[in-house]
């Protein structure tokens, strides 16, 4: 009975999945930071050279989807002055090199360190001799050596704030419950329907009763953590870690790992020797079974990416359209779009967690399957 | 997709995974287990309340049956008790009413017997009263005829005609 409503399932949790394809939305609707945006994106073509508006807005975006390595408030277009925080780089070259971020000026300058030279372009550090000539490759990408890049970037940075609030958070409401008589208080509050709603409708339906319980843990830490740096990417501070690929195949992997570890015999054996099937059809069903273990954790790293750097152009482009309309119509008409948008992005945000963390949880349940499929097959 | 993997950093990876392991352990430990073992805590708790508050309202049900029917029962005997004690009446009164009727009849029958009996003694005095009266009488009646001897035969022959005539 479990297995036949499973694909069933799966189907809608797919459907859903797509939704968000179609639609999109983003961060930075907050006027004062469209401000801001003007002026970072101004400071943009001032060493990139864009004349017009458009191809300004196009390099302003192009910035804000990558990972920075300085945490940049806001530009003053005129004196080219940056208003925000260094961040330390972090370089493994032959040793460990550090040195902080305002070394490179925010990409305007070489930056020397211990005798090697470092050219930040496009938020990529490559090495560079002391003229700092990049020698472009036929891919249109520099060929330069890129030393492996620790560095504590804007990412890093919203990830850690995210870890340590998230912390603070479930670490206040967990000892709210011993100081309280068992009932929640304070802010963590807030967030027991949430944890309730992850163990009672994600992990107990698709794990089933008798093993949801240890991946609790994990399952609670991603949901929580892809909503608040979704949500975290909403506000107007240009945070975009979730629609950075790194973060979300380390997510993938974790998964795909723990349904590898956790998964019992019975799931190895409908991968490698398909029950009820003619044997030769076992032979090439064994490969396309295996690729389905990492296409079904590539889905998802592939998802969380795409809908989160989808809502995130959207949006931009919508407010950089006010600046391109220039007229009170056009203008006004792209803030209401915005903030439609913007709306509608805080669903993405919890829309994407939870998919995530139910795709997560179906697969950690195909791994935990007990033998009873037999009649479920013929 | 070579913007793709441009993109991808490593470093970023790096530290995204080795947060990421360390928060999971880290509130395992301090958040999720203990939320997770006090929200079940509180759900056996409302469990045990409602199935010791169904009990409670058994109970309460089983007990007012038994009130009810110890009432029944008692109202049932009440009932009895009162019939029998009417039944006793009835019965001592029609007893005392038969006793005394039978009393009566007796104490009749014998006042009737002794009246009798005074009657008989009044008749038989009344007779032996007569007949010594009368002997008395035919005695000096006789005495005085018998002295004079013209009178008794008178006597004899008015006795002798009556005779005749007959």
């Amino acid at each position: 009975m479990v297995i036949s409503n499973k694909p069933l399932r799966f189907i809608i949790a797919t459907l859903v999945a797509c939704l968000p394809l179609i639609s999109f939305a983003n961060p930075e609707m907050d006027s004062v930071k469209v401000k801001t945006e003007v002026a970072h994106e101004s400071a943009e073509a001032a060493h990139a050279e864009p004349t017009d508006v458009k191809s300004k807005i196009k390099e302003f975006i192009n910035h804000h989807l990558l990972d920075s390595h300085d945490f940049t408030l806001s530009v003053n277009e005129e004196t080219g002055e940056h208003y925000g925080v260094s961040l330390p780089i972090i370089l493994w070259d032959n040793g460990l090199q550090v040195f902080l971020s305002s070394k490179f000026h925010h990409g305007e300058e070489i930056a020397e360190h211990n005798g090697n030279y470092y050219v930040l372009h496009h938020e990529k550090i490559y090495k560079t001799q002391a003229d700092g000539e990049l020698t472009e490759g036929e891919n249109g990408f520099p060929t330069n050596v890129r030393p492996i890049d620790f560095s504590i970037t804007k990412s890093v940075i919203g990830i850690m704030l995210v870890s340590l609030f998230m912390f603070l958070l479930f670490g206040s409401l967990a000892k709210s419950y011993s100081k309280n008589n068992g009932i929640a208080s304070g802010v963590g509050r807030v967030f027991e329907p949430l944890v309730l709603y992850v163990r009672d409708e994600i992990a107990i339906p698709n794990i089933g009763e008798k093993n949801y319980k240890k991946y609790m843990s994990y399952l609670l830490t991603i949901f929580f953590f892809i909503l608040f740096l979704n949500i975290l990417g909403l506000m107007p501070l240009g945070f975009n870690v979730t629609g950075n690929i790194a973060i979300t195949v380390s997510l993938a992997i974790l998964t795909y790992i723990i349904t590898t570890l956790t998964a019992n015999k019975n799931y190895w054996g409908h991968i490698f020797w398909m029950p009820g099937v003619p044997t030769p059809m076992k032979f090439i069903l064994a490969p396309i079974e295996l690729l389905g273990t990492i296409i079904k954790p590539f889905s998802l790293m592939i998802r969380l990416y795409a809908n989160m750097l989808a809502g995130h152009v959207v949006l931009m482009s919508i407010i950089g359209l006010m600046f391109i309309f220039k007229s009170w119509i056009g203008s006004t008409l792209s803030f209401g779009l915005a903030f439609a948008l913007s709306i509608l992005e805080i669903l993405v945000a919890f829309l994407q967690a939870y998919i995530f963390t139910m795709l997560s949880a179906l697969y950690f349940g195909a791994g935990n399957e007990e033998h009873h499929h037999d009649e479920a097959h013929h | 997709m070579d913007k793709l993997i441009n993109d991808f950093s490593f470093g970023l990876f790096i530290w995204q995974v080795l947060i990421f392991v360390g928060l999971i352990f880290l509130l395992k430990k301090f958040a999720w287990k203990p939320i997770l073992d006090a929200v079940n805590d509180r759900e056996e708790g409302i469990k045990n309340a409602l199935l010791s508050a169904e009990n409670a309202r058994k109970e309460m049900q089983n007990l007012q049956a038994d009130n009810q029917r110890i009432l029944q029962e008692a109202r049932l005997e009440r009932d009895n008790m009162l019939k029998d004690a009417r039944e006793m009446k009835e019965k001592m009164v029609a007893d005392a009413k038969n006793e005394a009727q039978a009393q009566g009849l007796k104490m009749i029958e014998q006042a009737k017997a002794a009246i009798e009996g005074e009657k008989n003694a009044a008749m038989a005095e009344l007779k032996l009263q007569v007949s010594t009266l009368s002997l008395s009488i035919a005695e000096k009646l006789l005495k005085d005829e018998l002295s004079n001897k013209e009178a008794q035969t008178k006597l004899v022959e008015k006795m002798l005609g009556d005779v005749k005539l007959n």
